[in-house]
């Protein structure tokens, strides 16, 4: 069978080496299992994330994301681009969807492009990770590779923000989005009955404002021990980022005992699929996921 | 006339036979109930059952029926045998699904059931067809006053179903206060722009349609007669005819005399009366004069800023919660601020308009309208206004209600909207006051009352008071969820914001309800049927003048003012004013009223028809008086529902708690009944009384009947009212569990013994 | 008072809301709010705003520009675009926060040093020298945002995380000396500086 193909946008926390650099490790296994084919943009650059704004402003800001999709038109035609990085997906689908209906604003884009020599038509679709599991491969599809189900395994899934908002998945409620649940289901483990799944963790705020940030994630995490969670999986990487590091800060001011995991969902379908601990960047864990190794031990 | 024939029929079918004894109940009808022919059938209500009914009624001369089967309001359609008189017992809703099952209740059972046959022989032996009240002439001319929006509408909507329509109208021309705005809000999509007002349109339709009679400066000065019999003399108020009165003759009226703005000098906190501040009708003024261009003050200068202060003296806010001025929301200001905003940014963009708020209230599609005067820049501020200072450069000082400030902005010109006074002319309450006096012989109450007429809208020649009586606020009102577009006057309908607070687009709405009413009161008037809620009957009060003592109170106490005085001073009843409610005979103290199918005797015979057991038997019997609209369905559905309720309780339909006379209640209480319960309509404010005032007359005649009850010795819980819903079902059957609970605690009735 | 702040202050004379309708991105939207407060009371970091977005958006109905600049109010937003997702007027609530923030900086009238202001700077500046952001040179600059020594002390203070990170092989010590970056970075930088330009140009700014 052929392989779907896709232009790939994997943003600066994926790289090598960055804070989420074993998401990129897990969404080899599983697209290789789901016979997808990432390509990567050629010099693909950030996308300035919704914090940029204070410097960026708006132009700045949409022709930052406007060269990625001028590169995808280019390198890429026909192809939808693809991130697996909320922030990236976000501000390439707000970036094109401006520009497609306001053509002044295209225009004004074009004159800033031209002078990294681009220019955009503005007809690539920026697309979700979660987006395209779900919309072009579907739950049964993805359900077939399963080889190790991970029975027994309880989790709350906390889709976060950008995921979810303002875009999220068609057909899905903003307030309270299944998507998430139905592929933790997927791969056989069991969903908890999660009340913090769109709540933000503070975002970039968590550096700069770490008292309220804390509190945010505080919740997220109690939440999760509450409905008898062995670990929260998440689509994004700022929320898994958030959640898991600060834990050990809010012990240590708050006296807590957190120590919940906190992986992607890449992680769990690459476990579910086969693939070992280190396929699945389960090393890159600060608190490590002891009952997903134990399936990936088996 | 023929001799009369009485027959019963009880059916065995749906359960009835398997529960109950069909046999003793057929030997009951025979020789207690004293019925020439006794029949039982296995499924009355099928064509076969029917038909032997029928053939009965060709062949043996039967004239009375009663059907001992299902519920009065179940199978109507079989049980209908015209021109003869039938009652009906209720074995099914009434007996054998309320009493709970087995054999430790069938002694009651079959008691309870026995009874009902007893009760639907007596009531049907005292029962008359009546014949109806067919007139030789009768008029379906629509007289409609008042020539704006709601009386235009309601005319042309007559007039084009056929029916010939006089309009009187106060002004020289048609329109009301229509007339006078530039624009009205829309009513069409998409909602985002003001519209032109349709009345040039209404009022050409108007008199090129030839079933369209126009009176022009005209008042009413007479409205005497009734449905299909109104008198009406017309007073022309131009100088050339000088007091000369036209005379129409017409079968129903609506009343479409639509509002006056509230008196905006009263609203002087908000500075109503200073100069550049006006009401929205004010604004009207202005914006006609500017004809599309720059809006002008009175003194000439261009208007830069304007600020609208919303619910100015209206919601009990009356601008400064003092609670001054107007109770309630007239429901339209909010939109016509918004179109009057318009009117600036449409002439000059650059005008800063401010419309200052505590809840936008803009129904309907009015938000869209809403979100348009935003996308044009008007802005809309959260805020409570204290103080509006008028002239050269006015102020309004004001508590931001969103920044929780005290601040205050300028402007050329403050626009207060002023809420709706209803034009209803003569309030019923003062005038009986002053008639009282003026009957005692008061010369200053009779020179009021002359004064009181001239403000009147109908001059009504009722003996209750010349115009239609007021609800809440002083508009003429009806419940208008239960019973909308009706009044207490029969055949007069109120339309438009005489009725209550509304916009253009709702008076239409409102006003096509009332002419659709008043087609309705014709039709019925000429077919001699009485009108909402009884529209079908054909029967009315009898009177017999006799006996009659002119106590007045079936005069005074008709919901409908159907009484009037003869010369003689007794009463005069008309009937195509009457509803049949039977709250005339349930007030009557010596009993000379009565209707041919339901009377004093109807309903007392079947009180005394039941077996009441003596003190030895221990078992009780509780009198049910029920109101036929909502509490007798709702016993209908317990039993549709098989909820149990006390087999001691012995249930009768009444037309309206107001129908209930005191003899029925005494006799009850000295024939050894154990207590009495009424259900009846809410009461009130909120009423849902079908008849309006019914469940409150008789809440009233109850409370004064203590003394009576002293006088026999018994206790005065033994006499209980209660307020039902048509949902209350559950409700019914616990009420009447939990009083025959009390009933076993207080005892037997002493009158047992 | 910065040279394009009092041209602005002469330019819009009392009308606030046209400023910002004018020079805001998506400031044309601020009118159509309803004041229903479901923007105020969805935010997550909602009590620590001096003034909602509800609020906001009837002070600069009410033309109180100097407050509305000066607050960090939409400082606060963590862009969680919880508010537009619930605004029944649909407006794009977190971008006019953006923008009034942007419009304030770009005035020089918001308040100096605030965190989320200097994370905000330090994050764009970051990328945009690479092309792609550099987390231990964003880390590092955040730390030291308050100067040397609170600085020293900050990255003490999370010593813990950051070793943990690295161990993970998630933080590169190795970033320091360049990291990820872009090919083309010479033209990012000429196309963004001309898409400023625009902007300026357009807002009336240049
Ligand atoms: S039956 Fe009712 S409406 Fe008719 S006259 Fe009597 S009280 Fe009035
Ligand atoms: S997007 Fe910003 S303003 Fe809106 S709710 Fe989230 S944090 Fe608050
Ligand atoms: S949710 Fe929208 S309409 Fe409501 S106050 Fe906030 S911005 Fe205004």
């Amino acid at each position: 069978m052929a392989k779907k193909q896709y232009a790939f946008y994997p943003g600066c926390s994926s790289q090598k080496g960055a804070s989420a650099s074993n998401f990129l490790t897990s969404i080899k296994v599983m697209t290789e299992k789901l016979d997808i084919q990432l390509n990567e943009i050629p010099d693909w650059n950030c996308c300035g994330a919704s914090i940029g704004y204070a410097e960026g402003g708006e132009l700045p800001r949409l022709v930052l994301n406007a060269r990625n999709l001028a590169l995808t038109e280019q390198n890429m035609p026909g192809m939808d681009m693809v991130s697996g990085c909320p922030a990236c997906w976000l501000s390439s689908r707000e970036t094109a969807e401006r520009l497609q209906e306001h053509s002044s604003l295209l225009a004004e884009t074009n004159e800033a492009l031209k002078e990294a020599g681009l220019n955009l038509k503005s007809h690539v679709r920026a697309r979700h990770m979660t987006e395209v599991l779900i919309e072009d491969i579907g739950y049964a599809a993805m359900k077939a590779p399963v080889v190790r189900p991970l029975d027994g395994l309880k989790i709350a899934g906390y889709v976060g923000c950008q995921t979810n908002r303002p875009f999220g998945i068609a057909g899905e409620s903003f307030e309270n989005p299944m998507y998430l649940d139905k592929m933790i289901e997927t791969v056989g483990a069991e969903a908890t009955k999660y009340d913090q799944k769109g709540t933000c963790c503070g975002g970039a705020l968590a550096f700069s404002e770490p008292e309220k940030s804390q509190k945010q994630i505080r919740d997220i995490v109690e939440a999760a021990y509450d409905s008898g969670a062995d670990m929260i999986v998440t689509p994004c990487q700022l929320c898994q980022a958030n959640v898991e590091i600060y834990q050990s800060e809010i012990n240590k001011k708050q006296g807590t005992q957190f120590k919940m995991p906190v992986v992607y969902y890449t992680q769990l379908m690459s476990i579910a699929y086969g693939g070992s601990a280190a396929d699945a960047g389960l090393n890159g864990q600060l608190i490590k996921a002891e009952k997903l190794e134990k399936i990936a031990g088996k | 006339m023929a001799d009369n024939k009485f027959a019963a029929y009880i059916c065995s079918g749906c359960g009835i036979g398997d529960t109950l004894n069909v046999g003793a109940m057929e030997k009951i009808a025979t020789k207690e109930g004293k019925m020439a022919l006794v029949k039982s059938h296995a499924f009355l209500c099928n064509t076969e059952g029917v038909q032997m009914i029928r053939d009965d009624i060709a062949n043996e001369g039967v004239t009375h029926v009663c059907i001992a089967a299902c519920s009065r309001r179940a199978k109507t359609e079989a049980f209908n045998f015209p021109g003869i008189a039938m009652s009906r017992a209720n074995l099914r809703e009434g007996v054998i699904w309320v009493v709970a099952e087995g054999a430790a209740h069938d002694e009651v059972r079959q008691e309870m059931a026995e009874d009902y046959v007893r009760m639907g022989c007596a009531e049907v032996k005292k029962m008359i067809v009546p014949g109806g009240n067919v007139k030789e002439s009768s008029s379906k001319r629509i007289l409609v006053v008042g020539g704006g929006i709601s009386g235009m509408t309601a005319a042309l909507a007559a007039a084009d179903a056929g029916y010939e329509v006089v309009i009187v109208e106060k002004a020289g021309q048609l329109g009301g206060f229509a007339k006078n705005l530039v624009k009205r809000v829309p009513f069409s999509g998409p909602y985002s722009e003001p519209q032109a007002t349709g009345v040039e349109e209404m009022a050409a339709k108007i008199s090129a349609n030839p079933l369209v009679k126009v009176h022009l400066n005209s008042t009413v000065a007479e409205t005497a007669g009734a449905p299909g019999r109104f008198k009406i003399k017309i007073a022309q108020l131009s100088d050339q005819v000088g007091g000369a009165l036209a005379e129409e003759l017409v079968g129903a009226i609506v009343q479409a005399t639509g509002f006056t703005p509230y008196d905006v000098t009263k609203l002087t906190e908000l500075g109503g009366g200073q100069a550049n501040v006006v009401d929205q009708a004010g604004l009207e003024a202005l914006a006609k004069s500017a004809n599309g261009g720059a809006i002008l003050r009175a003194d000439g200068k261009e208007v830069k800023s304007v600020v609208f202060v919303q619910c100015a003296g209206q919601r009990g806010s009356g601008g400064n919660g003092s609670g001054q001025h107007l109770e309630y929301c007239s429901g339209h200001c909010c939109a016509t601020s918004i179109k009057q905003a318009m009117y600036f940014k449409d002439a000059n963009p650059e005008v800063d308009t401010v419309v200052m708020y505590s809840d936008l209230r803009v129904p309907g599609m009015g938000e869209d309208f809403y979100r348009s005067a935003q996308t044009k820049g008007v802005i809309f501020t959260k805020g409570k206004v204290n103080k509006v200072a008028g002239g050269g450069s006015c102020k309004v000082d004001f508590r931001d209600l969103i920044l929780d400030e005290d601040t205050s902005v300028d402007a050329d010109l403050v626009v207060l909207a002023t809420g709706q006074v209803p034009n209803a002319g003569v309030n019923l309450d003062d005038w009986t006051a002053v008639v009282t006096l003026a009957d005692g012989g008061d010369e200053a109450a009779k020179a009021k009352t002359v004064e009181m007429k001239r403000g009147s809208v109908l001059n009504l020649e009722y003996r209750q008071g010349p115009d239609m009586p007021q609800f809440k606020y002083g508009f003429a009102d009806s419940h208008f969820i239960c019973f909308p577009y009706e009044t207490r006057r029969t055949g007069i309908y109120a339309a438009g914001p005489t009725r209550r607070p509304m916009d253009m687009l709702q008076a239409q709405e409102d006003a096509t309800g009332a002419a659709l009413k008043a087609i309705q009161a014709v039709e019925n008037a000429e077919k001699g049927r009485a009108a909402h809620p009884r529209a079908w009957d054909l029967s009315f009060p009898k009177v017999r003048l006799e006996g009659c003592t002119q106590c007045k109170r079936c005069t005074v106490e008709c919901p409908f003012g159907a009484i009037d005085e003869d010369e003689k001073r007794f009463p005069l009843f008309n009937e195509e004013r009457c509803r049949r409610c039977g709250t005339c005979m349930g007030a009557c103290p010596v009993r000379v009223i009565s209707f041919e199918n339901y009377s004093v005797d109807t309903v007392g015979s079947q009180v005394k028809a039941v077996n009441v057991p003596d003190q030895f038997e221990e078992k009780p019997r509780i009198l049910l008086l029920a109101c036929e609209n909502d509490a007798y369905p709702a016993l209908d559905m317990a039993g549709l529902q098989r909820l149990t309720y006390s087999a001691y309780v012995r249930a009768i339909p009444v037309r309206c708690l107001g129908s209930v006379n005191t003899i029925w209640i005494t006799d009850a209480l000295s024939a050894g009944y154990d207590g009495v319960m009424m259900m009846g309509c809410k009461k009130g404010d909120d009423y849902q009384c079908h008849f309006v005032k019914g469940s409150e007359l008789a809440s009233y005649r109850m409370s004064k009947i203590g003394d009576t009850l002293k006088q026999m010795g018994v206790e005065a819980e033994r006499v209980i009212t209660h307020e039902v819903a048509i949902t209350d079902h559950e409700r019914v059957a616990k009420l009447i569990n939990d009083y025959a609970a009390q009933i076993q605690e207080i005892g037997l009735s002493p009158m047992k013994f | 008072m910065s040279d394009i702040n009092s041209q602005a202050v002469a330019r819009y004379k009392n009308n606030f809301l046209r400023e910002v309708e004018e020079r805001v991105e998506d400031g044309h939207w601020v009118k159509m709010c309803m004041q229903c407060g479901v923007c105020a009371g969805s935010c997550p970091f909602g009590p620590h705003w001096e003034h909602s977005p509800q609020k906001l958006f009837m002070m600069i109905r009410a033309g109180k520009r100097e407050e509305v600049l000066k607050t960090d109010s939409m400082w606060m937003c963590t862009s969680c675009y919880n508010c537009i997702a619930r605004c029944p007027r649909k407006l794009p609530i977190t971008h006019i926060m953006h923008g009034l923030a942007n419009y304030a900086y770009r005035l020089g009238l918001s308040p100096k040093g605030q965190p989320n202001q200097v994370i905000a700077r330090i994050f764009w500046n970051n990328a945009i020298k690479h092309g792609r952001v550099n987390e231990l040179t964003f880390s590092l600059a955040m730390y030291f945002k308050d100067g040397i020594g609170q600085g020293i002390k900050n990255s003490l203070a999370m010593q813990g995380v950051g070793l943990g990170l690295m161990k993970a092989k998630r933080l590169n010590p190795m970033e320091i000396l360049g990291g990820h970056t872009c090919k083309d970075k010479s033209g990012i930088a000429k196309m963004l500086t001309k898409a400023r330009e625009i902007e300026d140009r357009r807002r009336g700014l240049a």
